[in-house]
């Protein structure tokens, strides 16, 4: 016992070794992606400004740090990420991790609520439609997984503000709440909760329609299996075989899936984000893409690659709840 | 009225501030009566600003949201006549080398203490010169600029400047509060984030790509003003969203480019809503198709001929703009002082454009195709990616194959800096005169790797010679000789196709009243902006 307990420690520690590597690797790798990209700051803001000069590019470089060599460059910032320190953006005049933070919040509402969304509406209708395969209701909703997955999401975004905010005035068309107006706490959540419903819906929507497709055929596949035959066998009710017998193992693909993208939602969603105006997150990473705003681009990565390996870490210790005879560390 | 006559005016009106220009302080003030008080205006901004110094960062999106908290000694009527606002009045010496600003003795900065001369000093001696890009070009021609008492400043210069009067809108000279900055890294200074101005406008809060929050400053020196309760200035990235906003109602006012072309059209038809290109006059850009002059064979003229005739600029402006400017005849454009409308002109004749080619003997192949050129496409919208798509259409019937490239913001800059490519579409501001705006495409001591100079490379010394007279020449009669052959040389040679004077739809609700009082349009303070009724 003592000594599995220890084997497990160890197997812990080994892989937050892993982990570390990677990050460290990724952020040298992100380094020199963002500077592989043409053009810098500098020319960004001489282009934006109207004018400029010599004296004036050299100054925003220097300020930058741009006129320091690469490799003094690269160990200035890997010394900094060693101390947890992403940086300073120049262009805003502030640090990245406050303009991160103050973005975090708007992505966290919408990325969860579109996750939990199509989490659950995925999970739901798959089974539903995996249970009756070849049935009407099967065919219904898999007609729609496809027709949602196909749809480009923008356009839905477009469409569901055109009936939603112009055609019936129920819902505001973009923003993240009502702005230059005080109103009491409860006002306050209705009126968030009115602007996040579309864009979570839209976003939502998305994965909806990939949770559904893949919890179908996996329910299909279970369904096919010696256990739930015997349950069936036994007398079992076709509910009790679903909840008892099936979900469980057909939730592994969906956790899967899952997993993968819950790292890369907390990015925010560029497209969404700019059709609703949504502060978020990956509006920051776009614009500082467009900007050449290394430090922010360096630290949203960062921050990005850290939570894909920890979400990764997280499904595999998942599996191991919802399928105990898989070992994990 | 002519410079002399002016300035004549100034020395019979005496003493400092009785001549002239008082009145258009008078003006100011009687539209300072009748307005209503309050209200709230909503815009837009886009794309969002960096920052909100305006002595930091000179982007549009900054000067238009910035134009409200901090305020420079002159604004610009729509004729480019100077006009007050932080300057009460002003005297010019006869030499044309002393500007003498009497200051409003009521000005305060938001956090109370009063604007002195001591802080214009400052900002035009020691903060712009480290971050303004054109700071040195022009206050750098002076000799001293000095504060003899705390309201009033003067700047001398080393050798007279023509264009010096119309140096001192709010995007050249933001006036900056000296002791919140002094002794400091200006760049760095925790003020820049939560600005201390001197405007009708104070931050309120800036919740970063969501929306900027503007109040009232209760202080401003301008008695019962401002009108508007608050701006709130929204940063909504996509265009259909912003064209939406406005159409229902959540904001009162687009400008620049916020609305697609398009859409302004459609919108701007709307019972509610009132359009004015107006107020663009500072900035007055001419689309233009820049031609790398250094490349054969767009290095010869007739080339560059061929393709001013090739392309149907009237076509860009109806179809491509709907209707939105003017097509362009010279360098300068017609709002613009000095401008020249006596010039070689250049008719849409796909025959003339082929024969000048065949003239030069360049014939084209089995394809039809004479020479092929490269045109990277700037990021700054669709109307760009349009208009170059039928630039290269007409080209092509011609013989002139052209290679659409694309980029972003940073390739794009760096590509046009190091002059690598054959053709580019732009524009640039001409902030009101030829030497602040213009000459710097066409002269060759401008000819640097650096964005929004000679950057085509042009050389012509009689051009060079005749933008250097110019700009020190005292009289506005001799400056406009000067640049009338200057003109007439460059328009001639075609070193850059010129094709439309750029026009921008200011959308707006109809109870907005005083809107667009001046050259600078919707970077202006809006003290006076009210809601009728």
């Amino acid at each position: 016992m003592n000594l599995q307990w220890l084997q497990g420690l160890g197997a812990l520690g080994v892989r937050l070794a892993k982990m570390v590597a990677v990050v460290l690797l990724i952020a040298i790798f992100n380094f020199m992606l963002v500077r592989a990209a043409p053009g810098d700051p500098a020319l960004v803001m001489a282009g934006q400004s109207g004018a400029t000069d010599e004296a004036f590019l050299k100054r925003v470089r220097a300020e930058y740090g741009l006129d320091q060599p690469m490799p003094t460059q690269l160990a200035t910032y890997l010394g900094k990420v060693v101390r947890l320190d992403l940086g300073y953006s120049h262009r805003q005049q502030r640090t990245v991790l406050s303009a991160i933070l103050e973005r975090l919040p708007a992505t966290l509402l919408l990325t969860l609520s579109a996750f939990a969304i199509s989490l659950v509406g995925g999970v739901v209708l798959g089974s539903l439609a995996g249970v009756r395969a070849g049935k009407l209701s099967d065919t219904l909703i898999s007609l729609l997984a496809l027709v949602i997955y196909a749809t480009p999401v923008f356009w839905l975004g477009l469409m569901l503000v055109l009936l939603f905010s112009v055609q019936l005035g129920w819902l505001p068309a973009f923003g993240y709440e009502t702005i230059g107006v005080t109103m009491s706490t409860w006002a306050g959540i209705v009126d968030k909760l009115k602007h996040l419903a579309l864009p979570a819906f839209t976003l939502g929507m998305l994965y909806l329609a990939i949770y559904a497709r893949l919890m179908r055929s996996s329910i299909i596949e279970v369904s096919h299996q010696d256990y739930v035959k015997t349950a069936r066998a036994k007398g079992a009710s076709d509910s009790r075989i679903l909840w008892r017998h099936m979900l469980r193992n057909a939730l592994l693909p969906v956790v899967t899936m899952a997993g993968v993208q819950a790292g890369t939602l907390i990015g925010g969603s560029v497209v969404i984000e700019t059709v609703f105006a949504w502060p978020g997150l990956g509006r920051l990473t776009y614009d500082a893409v467009l900007q050449r705003d290394y430090q922010v681009m360096l630290g949203v990565f960062l921050v990005l690659s850290v939570l894909v390996i920890f979400f990764n870490w997280l499904t595999d210790l998942l599996y191991r709840v919802i399928d105990p005879r898989i070992k994990a560390a | 009225m002519k410079k002399r006559e002016f300035h004549k005016l100034l020395l019979a009106g005496g003493a400092l501030g009785l001549a002239d220009f008082p009145l258009g302080l008078t003006q100011a003030f009687a539209q300072g009566t009748g307005g209503v008080k309050g209200g709230t205006l909503n815009s837009i901004v886009q794309p969002e600003p960096p920052i909100l110094n305006l002595a930091v960062s000179q982007l549009t999106p900054t000067q238009m949201v910035s134009g409200k908290i901090f305020l420079s000694l002159l604004t610009y009527d729509v004729n480019l006549k100077p006009m007050p606002s932080l300057a009460k009045s002003w005297t010019i010496s006869p030499d044309g080398k002393t500007y003498t600003f009497k200051l409003e003795p009521k000005a305060k900065w938001h956090d109370g203490k009063p604007l002195t001369s001591e802080d214009v000093v400052y900002t035009a001696m020691e903060f712009l010169p480290l971050t303004h890009p054109r700071a040195k070009a022009i206050f750098g021609r002076c000799e001293s600029i000095t504060a003899p008492d705390a309201h009033t400043v003067v700047f001398k210069l080393k050798e007279p400047f023509g264009p010096f009067i119309g140096a001192f809108d709010i995007s050249n000279l933001p006036v900056m509060p000296k002791h919140i900055y002094a002794g400091t890294d200006v760049v760095k200074n925790p003020a820049n984030l939560n600005p201390i101005g001197s405007g009708p406008f104070k931050l309120k809060e800036w919740v970063r790509g969501s929306h900027i929050h503007l109040v009232r400053n209760d202080d401003y020196f301008k008695p019962g003003l401002p009108y508007l309760d608050a701006i709130i200035y929204r940063v909504v990235p996509d265009g259909a969203s912003r064209a939406l906003a406005l159409e229902n109602g959540t904001v009162q006012l687009t400008q620049w480019t916020d609305l697609e072309l398009f859409d302004a059209q459609r919108l701007s038809k709307k019972p509610n809503l009132a359009v004015t290109t107006k107020g663009y006059e500072y900035f007055a850009p001419i689309m233009w198709l820049e031609i790398n002059n250094r490349n054969a064979p767009l290095s010869d003229k007739r080339f560059r001929k061929a393709v001013m005739h090739a392309i149907d600029r009237t076509f860009i402006k109806d179809k491509i703009l709907y209707g939105f400017g003017k097509v362009a005849t010279s360098p300068v454009n017609s709002k613009t002082k000095f401008y020249e409308p006596n010039v070689t002109t250049y008719d849409f004749s796909i025959a003339k454009a082929k024969a000048l080619l065949d003239e030069m003997g360049l014939k084209p192949d089995a394809k039809g195709v004479r020479t092929t050129v490269r045109l990277p496409v700037s990021p700054y919208g669709e109307m760009v990616q349009r208009t170059c798509e039928y630039i290269r259409q007409s080209l092509a019937k011609v013989g002139i194959a052209v290679v659409l490239e694309s980029t972003d913001p940073g390739s794009y800059t760096q590509r046009i800096s190091n002059w690598d490519f054959d053709m580019n579409l732009s524009w640039l501001y001409q902030f009101g005169d030829p030497a602040l705006g213009v000459t710097r495409n066409y002269v060759s001591s401008n000819i640097r790797k650096i964005l929004f100079t000679n950057t085509e490379g042009y050389v012509n010394p009689q051009v060079d010679k005749l933008a250097d007279e110019a700009a020190v020449a005292v009289e506005d009669a001799k400056r406009q000789a000067l640049y009338s052959e200057m003109q007439k040389i460059i328009v001639d040679e075609v070193p850059i196709a010129w094709l439309v004077e750029m026009e921008f739809p200011t959308i707006y609700d109809k109870r907005l009243q005083n809107l667009v009082t001046s050259a600078i349009g919707i970077h202006e303070s809006f003290d006076t902006v009210y809601f009728k009724g």
